[in-house]
């Protein structure tokens, strides 16, 4: 047993194509660190060049926001979920270079 | 044809329903949780879809079917062939037609009986608060984190809900924000994600029915917020994973700190989304490198002269089984760790798909000592478009 990290499609292509991985870990901070440790093009996806964690990331255990427990000193346990949840934008995705290219920065599931 | 339906003194149910609307609505009328007065309450109300793409279309589609009485689509966007995979609502002969008009005319179609109005337009700061004001719920059915912003910031100050939808390749997210006492998109995402941040751009793709699902479930909670009937997405946000085929839901608190609905609201009028949204600086790449190119014909001009030229093509593996231009294929993503595949002492002319991603190839390998190395300027795209039009473009 172990607490499982679901990392969200926008970030698999970081983690070597994964959906999910297990560490033993006791709070978020140390699961998210073993995660970005065996997948370091995750972590300037997941945290600031200050180490904090990004505005548009959310992460939550067992369906809770981290935010309104104890951030990234939320404890976990054996079996817990931690869910990386990212802001995506995508709706009407467009393949065309049409449109303003600037405005579709960020998780969007455009081609370019 | 608009007759009212006669009904017995003293019972006011069928008032503003014609026999053709009950006869249309007959499968609404007979549930307890829709009724004569339900149906009327989805008749009475006014719904404004921003973004008539691929969330847009069962949106529209299920909305006008179900009587919504007045609908608003708001969409600059002119239907192309890449859209129809998954943008329900179009049809061929709609390509090269502005989509707000397209879709007006295939929803009044459907349903003649509602009011559909098709704005041509791009939301904006100036434009967003007065298409609002006529309209009782916002669904967001975009595609970029500005508008997405800007809708909220709209709703917010309105006190209007948007019903929110957004997919990302195989996964999609729904909720319901700016209700009375309920988070806005804000609550959850105070920022935007960077520029730089972007994945792999060649990590792209929806699968069709995603936005077809995403979209269906933004309807539902429209006509439930009409209705007023069962518990709505407010302060949870729906997971929807299509390869699982499973649904997650997670807590949305509202924010007491924040900047838009918040205690202390900071911001009272609608900013400049682009730049809230895109110059936010934090590492983010050049977004036009400067390499040096070669043009697709100059290209072609120099294969015909049987000059020994080296072909790097940098996309990904399925990306090349569209198309390739026979280069030697090493994703971008694996170029750090593959670049003893590449001799420094020939000329090699790197493409993808548009030009962007091998720029940043051109840019990572000059930096690392190749002084021969160009970009292709505009990429297959361009190939197709100036030297060979048998090349499909995607």
């Amino acid at each position: 047993m172990a607490v499982k990290v679901l990392i969200p499609p926008p970030l698999r292509p970081h983690a070597g194509g994964q959906a999910a991985a297990e560490f033993a870990a006791k709070n978020v901070e140390e699961a998210l660190g073993q995660l970005t440790s065996e997948f370091a093009g995750l972590k300037r996806h997941l945290f600031t060049e200050e180490g904090r964690l990004r505005s548009f990331v959310n992460v939550y255990v067992n369906g809770e926001d981290i935010r309104y427990l104890a951030q990234e000193k939320t404890p976990t346990k054996d079996g817990d979920t931690i869910n990386i949840i990212p802001s995506i934008a995508g709706g009407a995705p467009e393949n065309g270079a049409k449109g303003s290219r600037a405005a579709r920065v960020g998780m969007t599931d455009q081609a370019v | 044809m608009a007759t009212k339906v006669q009904t017995p003194a003293g019972t006011k149910a069928a008032e503003g329903l014609t026999n053709e609307e009950i006869l249309r609505y007959s499968r609404h009328l007979i549930m307890p949780e829709v009724g004569m007065e339900g149906q009327l309450k989805l008749k009475n109300a006014k719904v404004l879809l921003v973004g008539t793409g691929g969330l847009g279309a069962p949106l529209g589609l299920y909305l006008a079917a179900a009587g919504v009485g007045k609908l608003g689509l708001v969409d600059f966007d002119v239907v192309d062939f890449t859209n129809l995979q998954r943008q329900v609502t179009f049809g061929s002969s709609d390509v090269g037609k502005p989509k707000s008009e397209a879709a007006r005319a295939r929803l009044s179609n459907l349903n003649p009986d509602i009011q559909v109005q098709a704005f041509e337009t791009k939301l904006t700061s100036e434009n967003a608060l007065e298409l609002f004001k006529d309209f009782d719920i916002i669904v967001d059915g975009t595609d970029n984190f500005p508008t997405r912003y800007l809708v909220n910031d709209a709703c917010v100050l309105l006190g209007k809900p948007n019903v929110y939808g957004s997919i990302f390749r195989f996964e999609g997210q729904v909720t319901i924000f700016g209700m009375p006492g309920g988070p806005c998109y804000r609550c959850l995402y105070p920022e935007p994600p960077p520029p730089g941040l972007v994945p792999s751009c060649a990590e792209g793709g929806v699968l069709g029915v995603l936005p077809g699902i995403v979209g269906s479930i933004q309807a539902m909670e429209t006509i439930k917020l009409v209705l007023g009937s069962g518990r709505n997405l407010t302060g949870r946000l729906l997971l929807f994973d299509a390869l699982e085929m499973g649904f997650r839901e997670f807590k949305l608190r509202k924010n007491p700190k924040c900047p838009m609905c918040g205690e202390h609201r900071t911001i009272d009028k609608l900013i400049d989304y682009y730049e809230f949204c895109g110059v936010r600086g934090e590492e983010a790449p050049a977004p036009d490198l400067k390499v040096p190119e070669m043009t697709p014909r100059e290209l072609k001009a120099r294969l015909d002269r049987g000059e020994d030229l080296f072909i790097l093509d940098v996309r990904e593996p399925h990306e090349y089984q569209i198309c390739n231009l026979r280069g030697h294929l090493i994703p971008l993503g694996e170029l750090p760790r593959r670049v003893h595949e590449l001799d420094s002492s020939r000329e090699i002319v790197a493409h993808c798909r548009s030009g962007k991603r091998s720029a940043e190839a051109v840019d990572f390998l000059r930096k690392a000592g190749f002084r021969k190395i160009v970009n292709l300027k505009g990429g297959i795209l361009a190939w197709s478009d100036e030297v060979d039009a048998s090349v499909p473009k995607y």
